[in-house]
């Protein structure tokens, strides 16, 4: 950090400021190029935008809220067998997820990789996985295994590994050393120092951060079904498809519940494990 | 002597056990079968048919060799348009999403706002923050149609969730003797907000923008396969006409955008602080 104030002396005066005079020209052109960038950005997606449309959009949307009330309460019962489903795609996704993010995090981290040349590609494997997202997964999973749970469960599964491994290798990197040597110093193996040295140092991160993807995995899984990998997506794709705006707005509050129970759940077991 | 050394021998267990994750044993052993219970009946509700992996394997292998080589030479134009489309896409729905949090993130922020304009403000975060993106997007493309000014909406509705949300916590968790010796001075309220919240909250907000904007470009990905633009909608195309070579090199592209910004956040995050 610079100078956190400047004083400037004008004849008798002195004036207090925040910034010297480069600094502020400086900030004042980032502002002008960030500007720019916007309103060309905003020129770009306005020029591909059919105004009518948008222009029409409330009519639009008044129109849809009053098809969508009152929800069509009866439907509830055939969304159980759905959500049960969406659960487990979440729950078990996260499980495949942790079981390879585990590995693959130690790779990662610095300190404990095997190998730079490991530490690459297990950086690699978090990256796509990240980038790619769930919803992409299950479109390619899709073609491979058929429509259904099973396709959702491994795209949630694949997903997931890169947000997990990120988080638990940069809490690997973070450890305390002084412990590991200390395991070390008792003539202790590698192993024995992975599993007694850095393991109960990292294992409520391990848990917390499962917990933390599974409420996400309950969110993201409400959507596979619209690319046919099953859970409660595919009844909301096949309701809005057919208009059946009643249905729509029942499923939306069935998954505004679960997701407000899930993070409930997350944040409990969370709170009990930190 | 030899009387002793028994009674150490009873009395110590000579071999060391580590330590239980969970110390209750009814509330571990509880869960553990609760768990073994529960794996049982989802992996049931899983309908795996071994039929129908056994025929999706050569499938697979065909489908996965399909992607190789990565084809980025034959529909160049049309990738490089949906790409600068997801870019530009991202980063307006950045600001907008940004510029809208930051009126909400202040009211929902316990330290600063009356109690109705906090639940008012905590309720659309919870709105924002409960359905995806891509729920977002369906609806918004119902409202103003096709193209990328649908997936616009939709990402900056995302945007609001979480950054307004992480804004409140920060501004609940910054310093109070900082905000209470600026007030001292007489400060206006925005003087306030401008001298004794913001500096304190700045660095990680800016962090979390571009952090943001990595999400949205990502996001950006998806929202075009319900008909939101942007790089999505070619991606769905190129699956829907089987050219799963230009859909590999569109996959490699976002990835490599996405490293791109991964090192830029972390590189700037490290610049600010």
């Amino acid at each position: 950090m610079g100078p956190v104030m400047v004083l400037i002396n004008s004849g008798n005066d002195i004036e207090w400021r925040r910034r010297t005079t480069k600094k502020q020209i400086g900030i004042w052109l980032g502002w002008l190029v960030g500007i720019s960038i916007v309103l060309f950005a905003w020129s770009v997606i306005s020029e591909k935008t059919v105004w009518f449309f948008v222009q029409d959009a409330p009519r639009q949307a008044a129109d849809i809220g009053s098809r969508m009330i009152p929800p069509k309460w009866s439907y509830i019962t055939k969304l159980i067998v759905p959500i049960w489903d969406t659960i487990n795609i979440a729950t078990l996704g996260t499980i495949i997820a942790m079981t390879i993010a585990v590995p693959v995090a130690f790779c990662a981290a610095r300190n404990t990789t095997p190998h730079s040349s490991v530490r690459v590609v297990a950086l690699f494997i978090i990256v796509s996985s990240r980038s790619v997202n769930s919803l992409i997964w299950a479109l390619m999973l899709v073609f491979i295994l058929g429509p259904g749970v099973l396709a959702g469960t491994i795209a949630i599964g694949l997903r997931s590994i890169g947000f997990c491994a990120k988080l638990l290798y940069e809490s690997i990197e973070e450890i305390d050393e002084s412990q590991v040597e200390a395991v070390r110093a008792t003539g202790a193996s590698n192993i024995q120092q992975m599993t007694y040295g850095i393991l109960p140092q990292v294992l409520p991160t391990i848990a917390g951060v499962g917990i933390y993807r599974w409420d996400i995995n309950i969110r993201e899984s409400t959507i596979l079904g619209l690319v046919g990998a099953g859970g409660i997506g595919l009844q909301l794709n096949g309701s809005i498809n057919t208009l059946a705006w009643t249905q729509v707005s029942t499923i939306l509050l069935v998954i505004l519940v679960t997701v407000f129970i899930s993070e409930w759940v997350s944040a409990k077991v969370r709170g009990a494990i930190i | 002597m030899s009387s002793l050394s028994d009674k150490q021998e009873r009395n110590y267990p000579t071999v060391w056990d580590k330590p239980p994750f969970i110390s209750n044993n009814l509330l571990r052993w509880g869960i553990i079968l609760g768990a073994i219970i529960y794996l049982i009946a989802a992996l049931a509700s899983m309908e795996i048919n071994p039929q129908r992996l056994m025929e999706g394997i050569p499938r697979g292998q065909r489908f996965i060799a399909s992607f190789f080589p990565p084809n980025f030479a034959d529909n160049r134009g049309v990738v490089w348009d949906g790409i600068l489309e997801s870019i530009w896409m991202a980063i307006i729905s950045t600001v907008a999403g940004i510029a809208l949090s930051i009126p909400i993130g202040l009211g929902a922020a316990r330290n600063l706002a009356p109690f109705w304009v906090y639940i008012t403000c905590r309720s659309i975060i919870a709105g924002s923050r409960t359905f995806p993106e891509i729920i977002l997007a369906i609806f918004a493309v119902k409202l103003f149609g096709f193209g990328p000014f649908a997936g616009f909406i939709a990402l900056s509705l995302g945007t609001i969730g979480f950054f307004a949300k992480l804004l409140a916590e920060d501004i609940e968790n910054s310093s109070e003797s900082q905000a209470e010796a600026v007030k001292a001075t007489g400060a206006s309220w925005f003087q306030w907000i401008n001298y004794a919240i913001q500096p304190q909250v700045m660095p990680r907000m800016i962090g979390l923008s571009v952090y943001r904007l990595d999400i949205n470009f990502r996001e950006s990905a998806v929202v075009g396969i319900v008909g939101g633009g942007g790089i999505g909608a070619t991606l769905n195309t190129a699956f829907s006409r089987y050219e799963f070579d230009t859909a590999a090199a569109i996959l490699l592209i976002i990835i490599l955008i996405v490293m791109v910004l991964e090192y830029a956040s972390s590189y700037l995050r490290k610049w600010v602080q």
